[in-house]
Order: structure tokens, then sequence, then C-alpha cells
């Protein structure tokens, strides 16, 4: 497939959290206020991007060629938790600033499915490095995308007069269904 | 009974907890799906539980969550491998969020605050609980979705291949006109919302 495609697919119709329901955790947990909702964003692109390379390289160079395939969901789970680890650990010694307002959510990223769901869906779609790399892209920008629209929009949800059963929690999962609804209908 | 009742839906991961909830919209089109994924994530969970409550003594503190992830995956990579044997259509139905069971919140969550610091039994006894909860509120949502997104409820379909039997009920027989829209990512989004909202004021009455 092009990679111009893959990326605008992934962007707006098949969104990661919208299509794909993936990283809904930090989607319903962190949206509360815009800055958090960058920053989550920003950690993430740079973990799943990363990732999605060595993912690619072990996969292609290690796995398949000793015929262990099977190994994937450990060894990719692996590579994640140690590349944030690592990550934390470069960011908190020569990025103070950055790891001050970053720090919070990079040890959350591990358990993000977003991350773990994007490096699957490169692996089972047989990608390219390179169309890996823009399905990577495409879904990040999708999910800080998603994650800033749904932050305003629920700042001003969380202000209204609503059922007090329907407040938080199902009001934002609603918001979210009238949302994937109109990014499938975009394109 | 009115324990296990009131447990299924006053301390359930998914309504109450908003745990896991990624599975819980993926693959819920059909009722079969969605009570098989349940399946699985009891199965893990009590797996887990179990192993995490046995080794607990011997991991420090600081390796704890790389550990318990090696153990989830490794169990989750045994359930992908017998599933992809012995029934590869629902194998596929599940795509990616068979392995994804590894980030779901709710086994992992439940490693670290309870199998972490009690005994075994406890432990599988926790998880259970654990995992009953999640299987029934999927499958509810399970339920929902095919009824009024297709008019049927699939009893068993997928998974034929092992048990051999078959059932699609039709429940609307064309007389109510099923909508897609609940088949759809968003119509998962809302009616999750609408069961969640309707459960919380159930709970505030009571």
């Amino acid at each position: 497939m092009n990679i111009i495609t893959i990326f605008i697919t992934t962007l707006i119709t098949e969104n990661v959290i919208l299509t794909k329901f993936l990283g809904i955790c930090s989607f319903l947990g962190t949206s509360n206020k815009e800055k958090n909702a960058l920053g989550m964003g920003i950690s993430v692109t740079f973990v799943v991007l990363i990732s999605t390379i060595l993912t690619y390289l072990i996969n292609k160079f290690i796995l398949i060629p000793t015929n262990s395939a099977y190994l994937q969901t450990i060894t990719f789970i692996l590579v994640i938790a140690c590349f944030v680890q690592i990550t934390e650990l470069i960011i908190k010694k020569y990025f103070k600033d950055l790891y001050k307002s970053l720090g919070i959510y990079l040890p959350l990223i591990t358990t993000n499915c977003a991350v773990f769901g994007i490096i699957l869906t490169n692996i089972r779609s047989n990608y390219n490095l390179i169309e890996s790399i823009s399905n990577a892209l495409g879904s990040c920008l999708g999910f800080v995308l998603v994650l800033y629209i749904f932050t305003l929009l629920r700042e001003k949800i969380e202000n209204n007069d609503i059922l007090k059963s329907f407040k938080g929690i199902p009001i934002a999962l609603i918001t979210a269904g009238i949302m994937a609804l109109i990014f499938g209908r975009l394109v | 009974m009115k324990k296990i009742f009131s447990y299924l839906f006053k301390e359930n991961p998914v309504f109450v907890l908003v745990l896991g909830l990624c599975s819980v919209l993926a693959v819920t089109t059909t009722f079969e799906r969605s009570y098989m994924m349940g399946v699985v994530v009891l199965v893990i969970l009590v797996l887990s539980n179990l192993i995490v409550s046995l080794i607990r003594k011997i991991v420090s503190e600081e390796i704890r969550i790389p550990v318990y992830i090696i153990i989830i995956s490794t169990l989750v990579t045994i359930t992908e491998l017998i599933l992809n044997k012995y029934s590869k259509p629902l194998y596929d139905a599940f795509g990616i969020y068979l392995p994804l069971i590894v980030v779901n919140c709710v086994v992992l969550g439940r490693a670290l605050s309870y199998a972490s610091k009690n005994k075994v039994l406890d432990s599988i006894k926790d998880g259970f609980k654990s995992g009953l909860g999640y299987l029934v509120a999927i499958s509810i949502i399970g339920l929902l979705r095919e009824l009024l997104g297709n008019g049927t409820i699939t009893i068993m379909n997928d998974i034929s291949g092992i048990t051999g039997y078959k059932e699609i009920l039709h429940i609307f027989n064309n007389v109510v006109i099923p909508n897609k829209l609940f088949l759809t990512s968003g119509g998962a989004f809302i009616l999750l919302g609408i069961v969640i909202g309707i459960i919380n004021g159930r709970r505030s009455e009571v």
C-alpha cells in the first residue's frame, strides 16, 4: 500500500483511539488538561517511533531467520519496557526540564495499549520499514489529535448540566462515540 | 447469591473501575467472541495470580513489573498457540487483541495490587472474582451489540470446530430492523457509555 494512504487512513478513518480502541485508559485518564494531553501524546509518539524501528529489525533479522515468530509477543513487550526505562533514564539525566513535564507519563507508556497495538499492527500487516514508520507516525499523530480535541470538548462538557449518573466516564464515552462516527466519515 | 450479584455490579472491573476497555470495545461484535474473550482473560488472570503469588517472596520490589509482564506474556503466548492450533477462526477474529491481553490493566493490576501481597489460595480466588466480573461485563456488551446491531445472538459459531455444535439465534425475525450503528466503533463507545451510566444510576439508588 502507498505510504501516504497508510498515513491518512491511520490518522483519520482508522484512528487508533476511535476505531481500534487502543490507548483508551490514557484517553479517559489523562485527558483532563490540555497540557497533559500534549505531554502524553509527545512521549507516546517518541516511544512508538523508536520501538517500531527496533521491533522491525528484531523481527526481520532475529525472530524470522531463527523460526521463532511465536516469541513476538514476549519479545516486543520486553523491547518496549526496556526502551521506556532507558528513555526515562536518559531524559532524567540530560534533559531535566523535559523530565519534569513528561516524567510521570513515561512509566505509564509500557502498559499503554496504543504502543503495543501499533507495533503489533505493523508486524501483522507485513509492512516494510518505511510503511511501518508511516503507520506509526500516522497513528501517533491521530492519537495526539483525538486526545487534544477530546480534552477541549471535555472541558466544555464538564460544566454542562447532565444527568448525575452520566457524569465523568459515561458521558466521555458517548462523546468519544460521536467523535468516532464523525471521524469514520471524514474522508 | 446476593453477595455475588453485588460484587459483579458494584466492584466490576469494567463497569465500575473502567479497566481493560480495549477488548471490551473491540471484540464484542458477536456474543460468542465476547464470552470467549472473557473466558481467555479469566483463565489468564487466575493463572497469573497463581504464579505471581507463588513467587512473591523471591521477586524484589524493583523488578516486580518486568517480571510480571514476562509471566503474563508467556501465558498469553501459550493461549495464542493453543487458539491458533485448535480454533483458527476465533484466533483470526481476535487479531491483535489477543496479544494485547498482556497490557490489559485488569490482569497486571490484580497481579500488582493483590497477588503480590497475598497467599496463593486467596490470590486464585481474587483472580477468579475479577475475571468473572470481566466475563460478565464483556458478555453483556457483546450480547447487546450483536442483538441491536444484527438482530442475532451467536451462541457458538467460530469455535464449533472444537465443540461440533453450531447455533445462531435469530431474535427479531425481521420484525424489528436492527441498526448497524451498534456494530461500528462509534456505536460501541455510545453503548458502553449508556450501560455504565445506567449501572451508575442503579448503584446510587440502592
